[in-house]
C-alpha cells in the first residue's frame, strides 16, 4: 500500500499526510512508522474499556506529545467509530494537540485566582521573555506555552506547570529560576 | 528515630517542599541524625508552606514556612526536638487557622501518610464501611437523607434523595460516578482530599455502591491534577491489595472496584451529564434533563454522580451517625464544608467549619485580610459562575438558602478575592471570555450569547453608546439565563450582572450610580 494511504472500513483514504496537512515537526518516516506502533498499542491496551476513546487518546498523546493527525482513522477503525466521531472528541478536548509539542509545556494558569494576584502581567511577561504567543513553541524547540483554567493552587497563585510539575507563587525573578533549566537543555 | 512530615501535596511542593525535605535528608545524614521524613498531605494552611511538623514528646510541633537555606539553622537550634526557632509555630493542633476549624471530612489529611491504609484505619479509616456492610441498601440511604448532606460540587441537591432515586431504579448495572473535575477557580478541595486522604474517597464510593446496588465506579478526574492521579493510583493498588475494593470487600460477599478516567481540560465536563458524555468516549456535549442520570446515567444505566467530597463525607455519617453530621450548620444546610480561601488574600487556605460562618469571618479572622494589604474590594464566591460580592454583603451567612437568596452562590466552597485595584468591567468580561471558551456549544444563548457579551463589555469599555450597550448587555443576560440547556451559560451572567449591580463605577457610571 503507497505511504499516506490507509485501507480502512469503509474503504480506501488519504491520510492527512497524502493531502499535505501533516505537520513538518511529524513528516519523517521513521516517525510515522513508530507513531504507527503507539497507536496501535494504545488501542489494543485499552479497546476492551467501555467508552475507550479518551484513554486511547491519552495513551497516544501521553507517549508522543501530541495526537497525530493520522491517528484518528486508525483509532476509529480500531473502536469501529467512524473518523467524524474520533475527530470530534479530538477537536472537542483542548488537551489533545494537533502537532509535536517543544521539550517542555508550560501551562499558566488565567483564571480569577491567578488574576487576582497578577496572573495577566505575568502571562504578557511569559509571553515577551518566550517571544511566543499560546499554542506555540519557541524557534529552539524547548518549551510549547499553553493556557490553562485552574490549576487547582489557587491559594499560592499566580500559578503554573512546568510539565507536570506546579509551580505557585511565581514572580517574576521566580519565572527566570524556572525557565533557565528549560532553555539549557540540547 | 525521629519522624519528620514534609507535605508531598501539589501545593505545597509548588512553593518548595520538595526542596525542605531534600535539604532535610541531607542536613540529617550529614549529622547522623536518624529521621524518617513522611510526605503528608497540606494541613491548607498555605501561607505557611513548605510547613515542616516534627514529632516530638510534646506531640507535633511545626515550622514554616522552610526554605532550605533554614535547614541547617533548623537542626542547629534543635528542632527535632520541638526547640524554638524564628520559625517554629508551636504545636500543630494549637495554630489558631486550624484549631477553630471543624474537621470532619478532613480529619486526616495533613496528619496521614496517605497512602498507608494501615494508618487509614488507626485514624477511624473504614469503621463507616464497616458500618454500611451491616446494613441494608435502603438503611445507608435513610441515614444519609437524615444527615442533610447536601452535593458538595455546588448544586447542593440532597444526596440521599439522590441515592433513594438510583436505588430504587431496576435498571442494571447501576454505577457510582465520582465528579473530580474540579474546574472552579478558587477551589482545590477535592485535589487536597485525593492527594492527601484518598481512602476516605475510596470508602466513601464503596458505601455509594452499597446504597446503590452498584459494584463499579469511576472517578472521572480532571487532567489539570497529575499528582492527584498518582496518588489514588496508589492507594486504589492499596486499597484492592487489602480488600478495601475487589470483589469481597472487606472480605464480604458484596464487591465494588473503581477505575479513574482522566478528563482532557474540558470545563464543561464537571456538569454531570457532560462528564458522562465524556466518560462514555465522547465530546463532552450536556444532555438535556430529564432523564435524571440516576436513572439513566452512566451508558444508559442508573447512575449516582457525586463530587468528592460529597463522597469523602459519607464514611463519617456511617461511623459517626447522622445526626453527629447534621448536628453541624444551619437551616437546611446542614454538616460542613470545606470552604477555601484563595487569590488576593493573606492567609490563603482551607477552612473546613460548620455552615453559618460568614464571609467577613473568613476573610479576616481566617484569611487575614488581602495578601496584597490594600482593602479587599470584592470576592467571588462558587467559582467563575458565582457572583461578586462588595464589602457590604461580608456579614451574609454561608447558607445555601441565604446565598440564594442574595442572587449568590456557595457552589464548592470556594472564595477568591480581589483587593481594590481590581477592573470589575475586566472581571465581567472574562467571565463571558471563559463560558465562550467552555461552552460545550449545543445550546445557543451559551455558546452564541457568551462571544456576544464579550462584544458587548468591549463597547460598554471603550464608551461606545454605553447606556444601550448596557441595555442590551442585561437582555443578554436575561437570554441566558433562562435559554441555556446547563448551569454554564444559565450563570455565567451572575459574575456579569453582580458586577455591573455592584460596581457601576468600574463600566463608566458615576460612582454610587445605579446602571438601568
Amino acid at each position: 500500500m503507497p505511504p499516506g494511504v490507509e485501507r480502512g472500513d469503509r474503504g480506501w483514504y488519504f491520510t492527512s499526510a497524502q493531502m499535505g496537512n501533516e505537520s513538518p515537526a511529524v513528516a519523517s518516516v521513521s516517525d510515522r512508522f513508530s507513531s504507527a506502533d503507539v497507536v496501535a498499542q494504545a488501542i489494543a491496551d485499552h479497546r476492551h474499556l467501555r467508552g475507550a476513546l479518551l484513554p486511547i487518546l491519552h495513551a497516544i498523546q501521553d507517549r508522543l506529545g501530541f495526537v497525530p493527525p493520522d491517528a484518528a482513522h486508525r483509532v476509529a477503525d480500531g473502536l469501529n467509530l467512524s473518523h467524524a466521531d474520533v475527530q470530534g472528541v479530538i477537536s472537542f478536548y483542548h488537551d489533545f494537540r494537533a502537532a509535536r509539542p517543544g521539550r517542555h509545556i508550560i501551562k499558566i494558569c488565567r483564571a480569577e485566582a491567578c488574576q487576582s494576584m497578577g496572573g495577566r502581567a505575568l502571562e504578557s511577561e511569559l509571553k515577551a521573555r518566550l517571544g511566543i504567543d499560546f499554542g506555540e513553541t519557541t524557534p529552539d524547540g524547548a518549551i510549547t506555552l499553553e493556557p490553562v483554567y485552574c490549576l487547582g493552587n489557587c491559594a499560592c497563585s499566580p500559578a503554573l506547570m512546568i510539565d507536570t510539575e506546579l509551580k505557585g507563587r511565581v514572580t517574576p525573578e521566580r519565572l527566570t529560576l524556572l525557565l533557565a533549566p528549560l532553555r539549557d537543555k540540547p | 528515630m525521629t519522624t519528620v512530615y514534609v507535605p508531598g501535596d501539589s501545593a505545597a511542593r509548588s512553593v518548595g517542599a520538595e526542596d525542605a525535605a531534600q535539604a532535610i535528608a541531607r542536613a540529617a545524614a550529614a549529622r547522623g541524625d536518624d529521621v524518617t521524613i513522611v510526605r503528608n498531605g497540606s494541613r491548607g494552611m498555605f501561607w505557611l508552606e513548605p510547613m515542616v511538623e516534627v514529632v516530638t514528646e510534646q506531640g507535633r510541633i511545626a515550622y514554616g514556612p522552610v526554605a532550605p537555606g533554614d535547614v541547617p539553622g533548623l537542626f542547629d537550634a534543635g528542632f527535632l526536638a520541638g526547640r524554638a526557632h524564628s520559625l517554629c509555630l508551636g504545636p500543630t493542633s494549637e495554630i489558631p487557622y486550624l484549631k477553630k476549624q471543624e474537621r470532619l471530612t478532613f480529619a486526616r489529611v495533613g496528619v496521614t501518610n496517605p497512602i498507608d491504609l494501615a494508618e487509614y484505619e488507626a485514624h477511624g479509616g473504614l469503621r463507616g464501611l464497616r458500618a454500611a456492610l451491616a446494613m441494608a441498601p435502603q438503611d445507608i440511604v435513610e441515614e444519609v437523607v437524615r444527615s442533610g448532606l447536601r452535593g458538595r460540587g455546588g448544586a447542593a441537591f440532597p444526596c440521599g434523595i439522590k441515592w433513594r432515586t438510583v436505588l430504587g431504579a431496576e435498571a442494571r448495572p447501576k454505577y457510582v460516578v465520582c465528579n473530580a473535575d474540579e474546574g472552579d477557580s478558587g477551589t482545590f478541595s477535592d485535589r487536597m482530599i485525593m492527594e492527601g486522604d484518598p481512602f476516605v474517597l475510596l470508602e466513601g464510593m464503596a458505601i455509594a455502591g452499597l446504597a446503590v446496588q452498584a459494584s463499579k465506579g469511576y472517578i472521572y478526574l480532571r487532567s489539570e491534577y497529575p499528582d492527584a492521579e498518582r496518588t489514588l493510583a496508589l492507594a486504589i493498588a492499596a486499597a484492592r491489595r487489602a480488600g478495601l475494593l475487589g470483589d469481597h470487600l472487606l472480605g464480604s460477599d458484596r464487591a465494588f472496584d473503581v477505575e479513574v478516567r482522566r478528563g482532557a481540560g474540558a470545563y464543561i465536563c464537571g456538569e454531570e451529564t457532560a462528564m458522562l458524555e465524556s466518560l462514555e468516549g465522547k465530546r463532552g456535549m450536556v444532555r438535556p434533563k430529564p432523564p435524571l442520570p440516576a436513572l439513566e446515567g452512566l451508558f444508559g444505566c442508573p447512575t449516582a454522580v457525586n463530587n468528592v467530597i460529597t463522597l469523602a463525607s459519607v464514611p463519617f455519617i456511617l461511623d459517626m451517625g447522622a445526626k453527629s453530621y447534621a448536628d453541624y450548620g444551619m437551616g437546611r444546610s446542614q454538616g460542613t464544608l470545606p470552604f477555601q480561601l484563595a487569590g488576593n488574600i493573606k492567609r490563603g487556605g482551607l477552612v473546613e467549619k460548620a455552615f453559618g460562618i460568614t464571609l467577613r469571618e473568613l476573610l479576616y479572622d481566617y484569611g487575614g485580610g488581602s495578601a496584597s494589604g490594600r482593602p479587599i474590594r470584592a470576592v467571588q464566591v462558587g467559582g467563575p459562575l458565582g457572583a461578586y460580592l462588595p464589602a457590604s454583603r461580608f456579614d451574609t451567612p454561608l447558607d445555601y438558602e441565604t446565598f440564594a437568596a442574595a442572587g449568590a452562590m456557595i457552589g464548592h466552597g470556594g472564595v477568591v478575592v480581589f483587593d481594590d485595584t481590581v477592573d470589575m468591567a475586566e472581571m465581567a468580561r472574562y467571565a463571558m471570555e471563559f463560558c465562550a471558551i467552555e461552552s460545550c456549544g449545543k445550546c445557543t444563548p451559551c455558546r452564541i450569547g457568551s462571544r456576544r457579551g464579550v462584544e458587548v463589555i468591549d463597547h460598554i469599555r471603550a464608551g461606545r453608546k454605553a447606556s444601550g450597550n448596557l441595555a442590551l448587555l442585561r437582555d443578554l443576560c436575561d437570554t441566558m439565563i433562562h435559554g441555556s440547556l446547563c448551569a454554564m451559560g444559565g450563570l455565567t451572567p451572575a459574575p456579569v450582572l453582580s458586577a455591573l449591580d455592584h460596581f457601576p463605577e468600574d463600566f463608566g457610571a458615576s460612582r454610587g450610580a445605579k446602571l438601568l
